[in-house]
Protein backbone atom coordinates (compact mmCIF):
# COMPACT_ATOMS: atom_id res chain seq x y z
CA UNK A 1 0.00 0.00 0.00
CA UNK A 2 1.34 3.42 -1.01
CA UNK A 3 1.48 5.69 1.79
CA UNK A 4 -1.41 7.91 0.54
CA UNK A 5 -3.44 5.47 -0.02
CA UNK A 6 -2.99 4.15 3.58
CA UNK A 7 -3.61 7.35 5.29
CA UNK A 8 -6.53 7.63 2.78
CA UNK A 9 -7.98 4.01 4.21
CA UNK A 10 -6.86 4.83 8.02
CA UNK A 11 -9.04 8.35 7.17
CA UNK A 12 -11.81 6.24 6.12
CA UNK A 13 -11.90 3.56 9.13
CA UNK A 14 -11.63 6.12 11.57
CA UNK A 15 -14.58 7.86 9.72
CA UNK A 16 -16.14 4.82 10.32
CA UNK A 17 -15.33 4.58 13.64
CA UNK A 18 -16.59 8.21 14.32
CA UNK A 19 -19.84 7.30 12.51
CA UNK A 20 -20.41 4.45 14.78
CA UNK A 21 -19.65 6.05 18.31
CA UNK A 22 -21.58 8.93 16.74
CA UNK A 23 -24.93 6.99 16.79
CA UNK A 24 -24.00 6.09 20.12
CA UNK A 25 -23.23 9.31 21.42
CA UNK A 26 -26.47 10.76 19.64
CA UNK A 27 -28.87 8.52 21.60
CA UNK A 28 -27.47 9.49 25.18
CA UNK A 29 -27.42 12.81 23.74
CA UNK A 30 -31.34 13.15 23.26
CA UNK A 31 -31.70 10.84 26.49
CA UNK A 32 -29.60 13.22 28.65
CA UNK A 33 -31.51 15.76 26.60
CA UNK A 34 -35.26 13.94 27.53
CA UNK A 35 -34.25 13.76 31.26
CA UNK A 36 -32.89 17.92 32.07
CA UNK A 37 -36.04 18.19 30.13
CA UNK A 38 -38.56 16.22 32.52
CA UNK A 39 -36.73 17.68 35.67
CA UNK A 40 -36.35 21.04 34.27
CA UNK A 41 -40.39 20.77 33.88
CA UNK A 42 -41.14 18.88 37.17
CA UNK A 43 -39.17 22.22 39.25
CA UNK A 44 -41.37 24.63 37.29
CA UNK A 45 -44.41 22.77 37.87
CA UNK A 46 -42.89 22.42 41.97
CA UNK A 47 -42.60 26.66 41.85
CA UNK A 48 -46.42 27.12 40.81
CA UNK A 49 -47.33 24.98 43.13
CA UNK A 50 -45.85 26.43 46.03
CA UNK A 51 -46.61 30.01 44.38
CA UNK A 52 -50.29 29.27 43.56
CA UNK A 53 -50.66 26.78 46.39
CA UNK A 54 -51.91 23.12 46.72
CA UNK A 55 -55.31 24.06 46.49
CA UNK A 56 -54.91 25.38 42.92
CA UNK A 57 -51.87 23.32 41.66
CA UNK A 58 -51.19 20.26 43.61
CA UNK A 59 -47.34 19.89 43.65
CA UNK A 60 -45.82 16.87 42.06
CA UNK A 61 -44.80 14.70 44.76
CA UNK A 62 -48.68 15.20 45.95
CA UNK A 63 -49.60 14.43 42.34
CA UNK A 64 -47.75 10.90 42.60
CA UNK A 65 -49.20 10.48 45.89
CA UNK A 66 -52.84 10.88 44.35
CA UNK A 67 -51.70 8.37 42.10
CA UNK A 68 -50.83 6.07 45.01
CA UNK A 69 -53.84 6.73 46.28
CA UNK A 70 -55.98 6.01 43.45
CA UNK A 71 -54.28 2.34 42.70
CA UNK A 72 -54.74 1.53 46.03
CA UNK A 73 -58.27 2.50 46.04
CA UNK A 74 -57.98 0.34 42.63
CA UNK A 75 -59.89 3.40 40.86
CA UNK A 76 -57.02 4.12 38.66
CA UNK A 77 -56.38 0.88 36.77
CA UNK A 78 -60.68 0.44 36.51
CA UNK A 79 -60.40 3.96 35.12
CA UNK A 80 -57.64 3.08 32.24
CA UNK A 81 -58.72 0.05 31.35
CA UNK A 82 -62.61 1.71 30.76
CA UNK A 83 -61.13 4.09 28.36
CA UNK A 84 -58.56 1.56 27.07
CA UNK A 85 -61.36 -0.35 25.72
CA UNK A 86 -63.23 2.22 24.49
CA UNK A 87 -60.24 4.30 22.39
CA UNK A 88 -59.30 0.94 21.16
CA UNK A 89 -62.24 -0.49 19.86
CA UNK A 90 -63.71 2.78 18.82
CA UNK A 91 -60.29 3.28 16.54
CA UNK A 92 -59.98 -0.05 15.55
CA UNK A 93 -63.28 0.02 13.97
CA UNK A 94 -62.43 4.09 12.57
CA UNK A 95 -59.28 2.27 10.90
CA UNK A 96 -61.09 -0.87 9.52
CA UNK A 97 -64.28 0.95 7.71
CA UNK A 98 -62.03 4.14 6.91
CA UNK A 99 -58.84 2.54 5.16
CA UNK A 100 -61.16 1.04 2.61
CA UNK A 101 -63.54 4.02 2.16
CA UNK A 102 -59.84 5.89 1.69
CA UNK A 103 -58.50 3.41 -1.11
CA UNK A 104 -61.83 3.50 -3.11
CA UNK A 105 -61.95 7.57 -2.75
CA UNK A 106 -58.25 7.80 -3.95
CA UNK A 107 -58.83 5.27 -6.86
CA UNK A 108 -62.43 5.88 -8.31
CA UNK A 109 -63.30 9.45 -8.90
CA UNK A 110 -67.06 9.31 -8.82
CA UNK A 111 -67.24 7.47 -5.28
CA UNK A 112 -64.20 10.61 -4.71
CA UNK A 113 -66.76 13.43 -5.97
CA UNK A 114 -69.71 11.68 -4.12
CA UNK A 115 -68.04 11.20 -0.55
CA UNK A 116 -65.99 14.59 -0.68
CA UNK A 117 -68.76 16.37 0.69
CA UNK A 118 -69.39 14.72 3.73
CA UNK A 119 -65.85 14.21 4.29
CA UNK A 120 -65.29 18.34 4.23
CA UNK A 121 -68.40 19.10 6.17
CA UNK A 122 -68.24 16.23 8.94
CA UNK A 123 -64.34 16.46 10.29
CA UNK A 124 -64.89 20.00 10.91
CA UNK A 125 -68.01 18.89 13.73
CA UNK A 126 -65.71 18.36 16.97
CA UNK A 127 -67.08 14.83 18.58
CA UNK A 128 -67.75 16.91 21.81
CA UNK A 129 -70.69 18.49 19.74
CA UNK A 130 -72.01 15.08 18.90
CA UNK A 131 -72.09 13.43 22.59
CA UNK A 132 -75.54 14.34 23.54
CA UNK A 133 -76.60 13.33 19.79
CA UNK A 134 -74.96 10.22 20.75
CA UNK A 135 -75.97 9.62 23.82
CA UNK A 136 -79.68 9.93 22.44
CA UNK A 137 -79.34 7.64 19.46
CA UNK A 138 -76.82 4.91 21.40
CA UNK A 139 -77.63 5.51 25.23
CA UNK A 140 -75.75 6.05 27.80
CA UNK A 141 -73.77 2.34 27.75
CA UNK A 142 -70.51 1.55 26.01
CA UNK A 143 -72.29 2.08 22.45
CA UNK A 144 -72.28 5.73 22.32
CA UNK A 145 -68.63 6.35 23.47
CA UNK A 146 -67.30 3.90 20.92
CA UNK A 147 -69.43 5.60 18.22
CA UNK A 148 -67.88 8.68 19.24
CA UNK A 149 -64.61 7.49 19.17
CA UNK A 150 -65.38 5.91 15.52
CA UNK A 151 -66.35 8.95 14.32
CA UNK A 152 -63.10 10.90 14.91
CA UNK A 153 -61.04 8.77 14.14
CA UNK A 154 -62.62 7.42 11.16
CA UNK A 155 -61.70 11.13 8.34
CA UNK A 156 -57.94 11.32 9.42
CA UNK A 157 -57.93 8.03 8.51
CA UNK A 158 -59.92 8.55 4.77
CA UNK A 159 -58.32 11.45 4.17
CA UNK A 160 -54.88 10.28 4.86
CA UNK A 161 -55.66 7.13 3.07
CA UNK A 162 -56.74 8.61 0.37
CA UNK A 163 -53.64 11.29 0.02
CA UNK A 164 -51.71 8.22 0.09
CA UNK A 165 -53.61 6.38 -2.76
CA UNK A 166 -53.66 8.86 -4.83
CA UNK A 167 -49.85 9.60 -4.97
CA UNK A 168 -48.99 5.79 -5.96
CA UNK A 169 -47.10 6.13 -9.07
CA UNK A 170 -49.35 5.14 -11.86
CA UNK A 171 -46.26 2.54 -13.74
CA UNK A 172 -46.78 0.58 -10.71
CA UNK A 173 -50.77 -0.11 -11.23
CA UNK A 174 -50.16 -0.42 -14.98
CA UNK A 175 -46.86 -2.97 -14.34
CA UNK A 176 -49.26 -5.17 -12.18
CA UNK A 177 -52.20 -4.49 -14.73
CA UNK A 178 -50.32 -6.16 -17.74
CA UNK A 179 -48.19 -8.65 -15.56
CA UNK A 180 -51.71 -9.81 -15.55
CA UNK A 181 -53.63 -8.50 -12.08
CA UNK A 182 -57.13 -7.84 -12.80
CA UNK A 183 -58.82 -4.98 -10.59
CA UNK A 184 -59.23 -6.28 -6.99
CA UNK A 185 -56.26 -8.04 -7.70
CA UNK A 186 -54.70 -4.19 -8.02
CA UNK A 187 -56.25 -2.92 -5.07
CA UNK A 188 -54.92 -5.89 -2.99
CA UNK A 189 -51.47 -6.23 -4.34
CA UNK A 190 -50.49 -2.92 -5.26
CA UNK A 191 -52.61 0.10 -4.09
CA UNK A 192 -52.92 -0.77 -0.57
CA UNK A 193 -49.24 -1.98 0.10
CA UNK A 194 -48.04 1.72 -1.18
CA UNK A 195 -50.85 3.46 0.94
CA UNK A 196 -49.30 1.94 3.95
CA UNK A 197 -47.28 4.16 5.44
CA UNK A 198 -50.15 6.86 4.95
CA UNK A 199 -52.70 4.45 6.43
CA UNK A 200 -50.15 4.16 9.57
CA UNK A 201 -50.02 8.38 9.62
CA UNK A 202 -53.83 8.07 9.40
CA UNK A 203 -53.86 5.47 12.46
CA UNK A 204 -51.42 7.50 14.84
CA UNK A 205 -53.58 11.22 13.99
CA UNK A 206 -56.88 8.65 14.78
CA UNK A 207 -55.34 7.57 17.78
CA UNK A 208 -54.53 10.72 19.10
CA UNK A 209 -57.87 12.42 18.54
CA UNK A 210 -59.31 9.43 20.43
CA UNK A 211 -57.42 10.60 23.27
CA UNK A 212 -58.97 13.87 23.20
CA UNK A 213 -62.35 12.89 22.22
CA UNK A 214 -62.80 10.16 25.27
CA UNK A 215 -62.17 12.72 28.13
CA UNK A 216 -65.13 14.56 27.16
CA UNK A 217 -67.46 11.32 26.25
CA UNK A 218 -66.72 10.02 29.52
CA UNK A 219 -67.28 13.62 31.45
CA UNK A 220 -70.67 14.09 30.10
CA UNK A 221 -72.06 10.31 30.01
CA UNK A 222 -70.16 7.56 31.66
CA UNK A 223 -69.69 5.97 35.12
CA UNK A 224 -65.88 4.79 34.63
CA UNK A 225 -62.90 6.14 32.56
CA UNK A 226 -60.34 8.57 33.23
CA UNK A 227 -62.80 11.46 31.72
CA UNK A 228 -65.00 10.28 34.79
CA UNK A 229 -62.46 10.29 37.36
CA UNK A 230 -61.54 13.51 36.57
CA UNK A 231 -64.91 14.92 36.35
CA UNK A 232 -65.93 13.02 39.78
CA UNK A 233 -62.61 14.14 41.55
CA UNK A 234 -63.74 18.06 40.44
CA UNK A 235 -67.27 17.39 42.06
CA UNK A 236 -65.07 15.80 45.13
CA UNK A 237 -62.98 19.06 44.88
CA UNK A 238 -60.18 16.81 44.72
CA UNK A 239 -57.10 18.79 42.87
CA UNK A 240 -54.71 16.48 43.55
CA UNK A 241 -56.75 13.56 41.88
CA UNK A 242 -57.71 15.48 38.68
CA UNK A 243 -53.54 15.96 37.81
CA UNK A 244 -53.20 12.43 38.83
CA UNK A 245 -55.72 11.98 35.48
CA UNK A 246 -54.40 14.15 33.73
CA UNK A 247 -50.46 13.24 34.11
CA UNK A 248 -52.02 9.56 33.45
CA UNK A 249 -53.79 10.88 30.20
CA UNK A 250 -50.65 12.22 28.76
CA UNK A 251 -48.30 9.11 30.13
CA UNK A 252 -50.80 6.56 28.14
CA UNK A 253 -51.44 8.55 25.19
CA UNK A 254 -47.16 9.45 25.03
CA UNK A 255 -47.16 5.01 25.10
CA UNK A 256 -50.10 4.19 23.02
CA UNK A 257 -48.39 6.23 20.10
CA UNK A 258 -44.67 4.61 20.72
CA UNK A 259 -46.29 1.15 20.99
CA UNK A 260 -47.88 1.76 17.66
CA UNK A 261 -45.01 3.48 16.12
CA UNK A 262 -42.82 0.54 17.11
CA UNK A 263 -45.26 -2.00 15.91
CA UNK A 264 -45.60 -0.42 12.66
CA UNK A 265 -42.06 0.11 12.42
CA UNK A 266 -41.34 -4.04 12.94
CA UNK A 267 -43.61 -5.08 11.02
CA UNK A 268 -44.53 -2.87 8.27
CA UNK A 269 -40.63 -2.08 8.05
CA UNK A 270 -41.03 -3.07 4.36
CA UNK A 271 -44.10 -0.99 3.12
CA UNK A 272 -41.51 1.51 4.14
CA UNK A 273 -42.66 2.88 7.52
CA UNK A 274 -40.00 4.16 9.70
CA UNK B 1 -28.09 -17.19 -40.80
CA UNK B 2 -31.58 -17.66 -39.08
CA UNK B 3 -34.51 -15.97 -39.00
CA UNK B 4 -36.10 -14.04 -35.86
CA UNK B 5 -39.03 -16.47 -36.02
CA UNK B 6 -36.43 -19.91 -36.38
CA UNK B 7 -34.72 -18.12 -33.51
CA UNK B 8 -37.17 -18.44 -30.97
CA UNK B 9 -38.26 -22.09 -32.16
CA UNK B 10 -34.69 -22.87 -31.65
CA UNK B 11 -35.02 -21.65 -27.88
CA UNK B 12 -38.21 -23.78 -27.18
CA UNK B 13 -40.61 -21.20 -26.41
CA UNK B 14 -43.29 -19.48 -28.31
CA UNK B 15 -42.02 -16.97 -30.65
CA UNK B 16 -42.65 -13.53 -31.17
CA UNK B 17 -45.94 -12.42 -32.22
CA UNK B 18 -46.72 -9.72 -35.16
CA UNK B 19 -47.51 -6.47 -34.50
CA UNK B 20 -49.67 -4.48 -37.00
CA UNK B 21 -50.18 -0.56 -36.90
CA UNK B 22 -53.42 0.79 -39.19
CA UNK B 23 -53.57 4.44 -40.07
CA UNK B 24 -52.98 4.49 -36.20
CA UNK B 25 -54.25 8.20 -34.78
CA UNK B 26 -53.92 9.01 -31.29
CA UNK B 27 -55.37 12.42 -29.56
CA UNK B 28 -55.98 13.80 -26.59
CA UNK B 29 -58.99 16.39 -27.07
CA UNK B 30 -57.82 18.82 -29.40
CA UNK B 31 -54.15 18.01 -29.29
CA UNK B 32 -53.50 15.18 -32.35
CA UNK B 33 -50.15 13.15 -30.82
CA UNK B 34 -50.30 11.09 -33.65
CA UNK B 35 -51.67 10.13 -37.14
CA UNK B 36 -50.99 8.02 -40.29
CA UNK B 37 -48.79 5.54 -37.89
CA UNK B 38 -48.61 2.49 -40.46
CA UNK B 39 -45.99 -0.36 -39.61
CA UNK B 40 -45.41 -3.88 -38.88
CA UNK B 41 -43.63 -5.43 -36.10
CA UNK B 42 -42.58 -9.13 -37.86
CA UNK B 43 -42.61 -12.07 -35.28
CA UNK B 44 -39.50 -11.92 -33.02
CA UNK B 45 -38.29 -9.05 -34.65
CA UNK B 46 -36.28 -5.86 -32.97
CA UNK B 47 -37.46 -2.97 -33.63
CA UNK B 48 -36.57 0.77 -31.67
CA UNK B 49 -38.88 3.80 -32.05
CA UNK B 50 -36.65 6.74 -32.44
CA UNK B 51 -37.68 10.14 -32.39
CA UNK B 52 -36.82 13.95 -30.51
CA UNK B 53 -38.51 14.16 -27.16
CA UNK B 54 -42.48 14.74 -26.82
CA UNK B 55 -42.75 13.00 -30.57
CA UNK B 56 -45.08 10.80 -28.97
CA UNK B 57 -43.51 7.62 -29.23
CA UNK B 58 -44.08 6.86 -25.61
CA UNK B 59 -47.39 7.26 -26.25
CA UNK B 60 -47.47 4.79 -29.28
CA UNK B 61 -45.71 2.45 -27.02
CA UNK B 62 -48.29 2.71 -24.31
CA UNK B 63 -51.33 2.40 -27.15
CA UNK B 64 -49.64 -0.84 -28.19
CA UNK B 65 -49.65 -1.91 -24.37
CA UNK B 66 -53.16 -1.40 -24.14
CA UNK B 67 -52.56 1.65 -21.80
CA UNK B 68 -53.57 4.49 -23.95
CA UNK B 69 -57.40 4.12 -26.23
CA UNK B 70 -56.02 5.09 -30.13
CA UNK B 71 -58.51 7.93 -31.85
CA UNK B 72 -58.40 5.89 -35.33
CA UNK B 73 -57.16 3.09 -36.75
CA UNK B 74 -56.03 -0.24 -35.58
CA UNK B 75 -53.55 -1.62 -33.47
CA UNK B 76 -53.29 -5.44 -33.67
CA UNK B 77 -51.41 -8.35 -32.57
CA UNK B 78 -51.79 -11.48 -34.56
CA UNK B 79 -54.47 -10.00 -36.06
CA UNK B 80 -56.41 -9.42 -33.07
CA UNK B 81 -57.21 -5.92 -32.20
CA UNK B 82 -55.89 -4.69 -28.99
CA UNK B 83 -58.59 -3.38 -26.54
CA UNK B 84 -57.98 -2.96 -22.85
CA UNK B 85 -54.27 -4.21 -21.48
CA UNK B 86 -52.67 -6.15 -24.14
CA UNK B 87 -52.10 -9.45 -22.38
CA UNK B 88 -49.95 -10.69 -25.07
CA UNK B 89 -47.39 -7.80 -23.76
CA UNK B 90 -45.17 -7.12 -21.11
CA UNK B 91 -44.00 -3.51 -20.47
CA UNK B 92 -40.45 -2.24 -19.08
CA UNK B 93 -40.78 1.56 -17.93
CA UNK B 94 -38.37 3.69 -18.12
CA UNK B 95 -39.08 4.38 -14.13
CA UNK B 96 -37.81 1.33 -11.21
CA UNK B 97 -40.77 3.34 -9.98
CA UNK B 98 -42.50 0.65 -11.68
CA UNK B 99 -40.92 -2.00 -9.73
CA UNK B 100 -42.92 -3.01 -6.03
CA UNK B 101 -40.65 -2.03 -3.38
CA UNK B 102 -42.03 -3.90 -0.70
CA UNK B 103 -41.55 -6.53 -2.08
CA UNK B 104 -38.00 -8.22 -2.42
CA UNK B 105 -36.56 -9.03 -6.38
CA UNK B 106 -37.12 -12.31 -6.20
CA UNK B 107 -41.49 -11.03 -5.03
CA UNK B 108 -41.29 -8.76 -7.54
CA UNK B 109 -40.29 -11.60 -10.58
CA UNK B 110 -42.72 -14.19 -9.35
CA UNK B 111 -45.59 -11.26 -9.21
CA UNK B 112 -46.86 -11.98 -13.12
CA UNK B 113 -46.55 -15.85 -12.53
CA UNK B 114 -48.64 -15.81 -9.23
CA UNK B 115 -51.29 -13.25 -11.68
CA UNK B 116 -51.69 -15.88 -13.66
CA UNK B 117 -52.69 -18.36 -11.77
CA UNK B 118 -49.13 -20.32 -11.10
CA UNK B 119 -48.90 -21.40 -7.86
CA UNK B 120 -46.20 -20.00 -4.65
CA UNK B 121 -43.36 -22.63 -5.28
CA UNK B 122 -43.41 -22.76 -9.12
CA UNK B 123 -43.43 -18.50 -9.32
CA UNK B 124 -40.66 -18.58 -6.98
CA UNK B 125 -38.60 -20.88 -9.00
CA UNK B 126 -39.58 -19.11 -12.30
CA UNK B 127 -37.96 -16.07 -10.51
CA UNK B 128 -35.43 -17.37 -9.35
CA UNK B 129 -34.35 -18.52 -12.97
CA UNK B 130 -35.10 -15.48 -14.84
CA UNK B 131 -33.00 -13.39 -12.00
CA UNK B 132 -30.47 -15.73 -12.48
CA UNK B 133 -30.37 -15.30 -16.01
CA UNK B 134 -30.11 -11.36 -15.84
CA UNK B 135 -27.18 -11.96 -13.17
CA UNK B 136 -29.12 -10.88 -9.98
CA UNK B 137 -28.83 -14.45 -9.00
CA UNK B 138 -27.25 -13.24 -5.61
CA UNK B 139 -29.53 -10.54 -4.90
CA UNK B 140 -32.67 -12.15 -4.56
CA UNK B 141 -33.70 -11.45 -1.39
CA UNK B 142 -33.17 -7.44 -1.81
CA UNK B 143 -35.73 -5.00 -1.87
CA UNK B 144 -35.00 -2.32 -4.60
CA UNK B 145 -34.03 0.32 -2.41
CA UNK B 146 -30.92 -2.00 -1.50
CA UNK B 147 -30.39 -1.88 -5.52
CA UNK B 148 -28.19 -0.06 -7.92
CA UNK B 149 -30.21 1.78 -10.56
CA UNK B 150 -28.82 -0.84 -13.30
CA UNK B 151 -30.09 -3.73 -11.56
CA UNK B 152 -33.46 -2.24 -10.75
CA UNK B 153 -33.71 -2.14 -14.26
CA UNK B 154 -32.30 -5.74 -14.87
CA UNK B 155 -35.19 -7.18 -11.94
CA UNK B 156 -37.99 -4.84 -14.13
CA UNK B 157 -36.57 -7.07 -17.41
CA UNK B 158 -36.68 -10.22 -15.34
CA UNK B 159 -40.28 -10.01 -14.08
CA UNK B 160 -41.41 -8.92 -17.55
CA UNK B 161 -39.78 -12.44 -19.19
CA UNK B 162 -41.05 -14.41 -16.31
CA UNK B 163 -44.68 -14.41 -17.89
CA UNK B 164 -42.88 -15.32 -21.04
CA UNK B 165 -44.79 -12.57 -23.16
CA UNK B 166 -44.37 -12.86 -26.90
CA UNK B 167 -43.51 -9.28 -26.81
CA UNK B 168 -41.87 -6.81 -25.07
CA UNK B 169 -42.56 -2.99 -25.12
CA UNK B 170 -39.60 -1.13 -23.75
CA UNK B 171 -39.48 2.40 -23.06
CA UNK B 172 -36.63 3.86 -23.04
CA UNK B 173 -35.41 1.36 -20.09
CA UNK B 174 -31.73 2.44 -19.73
CA UNK B 175 -31.95 6.36 -20.10
CA UNK B 176 -31.59 6.76 -16.69
CA UNK B 177 -28.19 4.91 -16.33
CA UNK B 178 -24.52 6.07 -17.03
CA UNK B 179 -23.13 4.89 -19.88
CA UNK B 180 -21.21 1.79 -18.86
CA UNK B 181 -24.26 -0.13 -17.15
CA UNK B 182 -25.96 1.17 -20.40
CA UNK B 183 -23.22 -0.59 -22.89
CA UNK B 184 -23.46 -4.10 -20.56
CA UNK B 185 -27.03 -3.91 -20.30
CA UNK B 186 -27.78 -3.75 -24.32
CA UNK B 187 -25.74 -6.76 -24.70
CA UNK B 188 -27.31 -8.45 -22.17
CA UNK B 189 -30.51 -7.69 -23.68
CA UNK B 190 -29.65 -8.86 -27.15
CA UNK B 191 -28.68 -12.01 -25.74
CA UNK B 192 -31.88 -12.16 -23.57
CA UNK B 193 -33.63 -11.71 -26.86
CA UNK B 194 -31.90 -13.93 -29.25
CA UNK B 195 -32.52 -16.75 -26.52
CA UNK B 196 -36.38 -16.30 -26.04
CA UNK B 197 -37.29 -15.24 -29.66
CA UNK B 198 -39.88 -12.48 -28.42
CA UNK B 199 -40.42 -9.27 -30.32
CA UNK B 200 -39.22 -6.09 -29.29
CA UNK B 201 -40.28 -2.69 -29.29
CA UNK B 202 -37.65 -0.36 -27.90
CA UNK B 203 -38.56 3.51 -27.50
CA UNK B 204 -35.45 5.46 -27.04
CA UNK B 205 -34.02 9.30 -28.06
CA UNK B 206 -30.30 7.43 -28.34
CA UNK B 207 -29.30 7.16 -32.06
CA UNK B 208 -26.15 4.65 -30.85
CA UNK B 209 -28.20 2.63 -29.47
CA UNK B 210 -31.05 1.68 -32.01
CA UNK B 211 -28.33 1.03 -34.20
CA UNK B 212 -26.68 -1.53 -31.48
CA UNK B 213 -29.99 -2.88 -30.90
CA UNK B 214 -32.47 -3.05 -33.62
CA UNK B 215 -33.29 -4.97 -36.80
CA UNK B 216 -35.12 -2.25 -38.15
CA UNK B 217 -35.36 1.26 -36.83
CA UNK B 218 -38.41 3.39 -36.89
CA UNK B 219 -37.83 7.36 -36.71
CA UNK B 220 -40.47 9.71 -36.10
CA UNK B 221 -41.26 13.33 -36.95
CA UNK B 222 -41.28 15.83 -34.40
CA UNK B 223 -44.73 16.26 -32.40
CA UNK B 224 -46.93 16.99 -32.27
CA UNK B 225 -49.15 15.58 -35.12
CA UNK B 226 -46.31 13.13 -35.74
CA UNK B 227 -45.75 10.75 -37.68
CA UNK B 228 -43.47 8.01 -39.42
CA UNK B 229 -40.25 9.92 -41.09
CA UNK B 230 -38.30 6.76 -42.45
CA UNK B 231 -38.14 3.26 -41.55
CA UNK B 232 -34.51 1.21 -41.69
CA UNK B 233 -33.31 -1.87 -41.76
CA UNK B 234 -30.26 -2.42 -40.41
CA UNK B 235 -28.16 -5.39 -41.62
CA UNK B 236 -25.47 -5.95 -39.14
CA UNK B 237 -24.29 -9.14 -37.65
CA UNK B 238 -24.52 -8.23 -33.69
CA UNK B 239 -22.62 -7.43 -31.57
CA UNK B 240 -21.91 -4.09 -33.60
CA UNK B 241 -21.13 -0.63 -32.86
CA UNK B 242 -22.02 2.44 -34.44
CA UNK B 243 -19.06 2.28 -36.43
CA UNK B 244 -20.24 -1.14 -38.00
CA UNK B 245 -23.43 0.94 -39.76
CA UNK B 246 -21.81 4.26 -40.20
CA UNK B 247 -23.73 5.12 -43.08
CA UNK B 248 -26.88 4.48 -41.81
CA UNK B 249 -25.73 6.54 -38.77
CA UNK B 250 -24.99 9.71 -40.47
CA UNK B 251 -28.42 9.20 -42.32
CA UNK B 252 -30.45 8.63 -39.12
CA UNK B 253 -28.78 11.35 -37.50
CA UNK B 254 -29.61 13.63 -40.57
CA UNK B 255 -33.47 12.59 -39.98
CA UNK B 256 -33.34 13.43 -36.55
CA UNK B 257 -31.10 16.68 -37.12
CA UNK B 258 -34.29 17.99 -39.67
CA UNK B 259 -37.02 17.28 -37.08
CA UNK B 260 -35.41 19.07 -34.25
CA UNK B 261 -34.77 21.63 -36.35
CA UNK B 262 -38.31 21.78 -37.01
CA UNK B 263 -39.58 21.53 -33.78
CA UNK B 264 -37.41 24.35 -32.65
CA UNK B 265 -38.36 26.57 -35.07
CA UNK B 266 -42.43 25.62 -34.40
CA UNK B 267 -41.18 26.91 -30.95
CA UNK B 268 -40.03 30.19 -32.78
CA UNK B 269 -36.62 29.01 -32.05
CA UNK B 270 -34.29 30.99 -34.80
CA UNK B 271 -32.27 27.67 -36.85
CA UNK B 272 -29.78 27.91 -39.23
CA UNK B 273 -29.78 25.62 -42.31
CA UNK B 274 -30.76 21.85 -42.28
CA UNK B 275 -34.00 22.45 -44.02
CA UNK B 276 -35.99 19.40 -45.02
Amino acid sequence: MTAPTAALALASSSQRRKKKGGLGSRVLRVAVTWVVSLVVGVAIWWLLSMWLGANVMPSPWATVQALGDLIHRGTLFTSIGASLQRILSGWAIGLVVGTPIGILMGRVRIIRNFLDPYVEILRFIPAIALVTVMVVWFGIGETSKIALIVYTSIFVVVISTTDATMRISNDKVLAARSLGANGVQVLWTVVLPSAVPGIVTGARLAMANSFLTIVSAEMVAARSGLGTLIWTSYTFGRIDWIFAGIVTLGVLGFLCDRILRILAGTLLSRYGVR
Amino acid sequence: MTSAAERGRDAGRQPGITVRMNDVAIAFGDLTVLHDVDFEVKPGEFVCLLGPSGCGKSTLLSAIAGFTPISGGHVLCNDEEVAGINQHAGVVFQSTEALFDWLTAEENVAYGPRMRGKGKAESREIAADFLTKVGLAHAMRKFPRELSGGMKQRVQIARVLANEPRLVLMDEPFGALDAQTRHVLQEELVRIWQRTGCSIVFVTHDIDESVILADRIVVMTAGPAAKIKSIYSVDAPRPRSRHDVAELYDQIQHDIRVEVAKSLRNQGVDVEGEAA
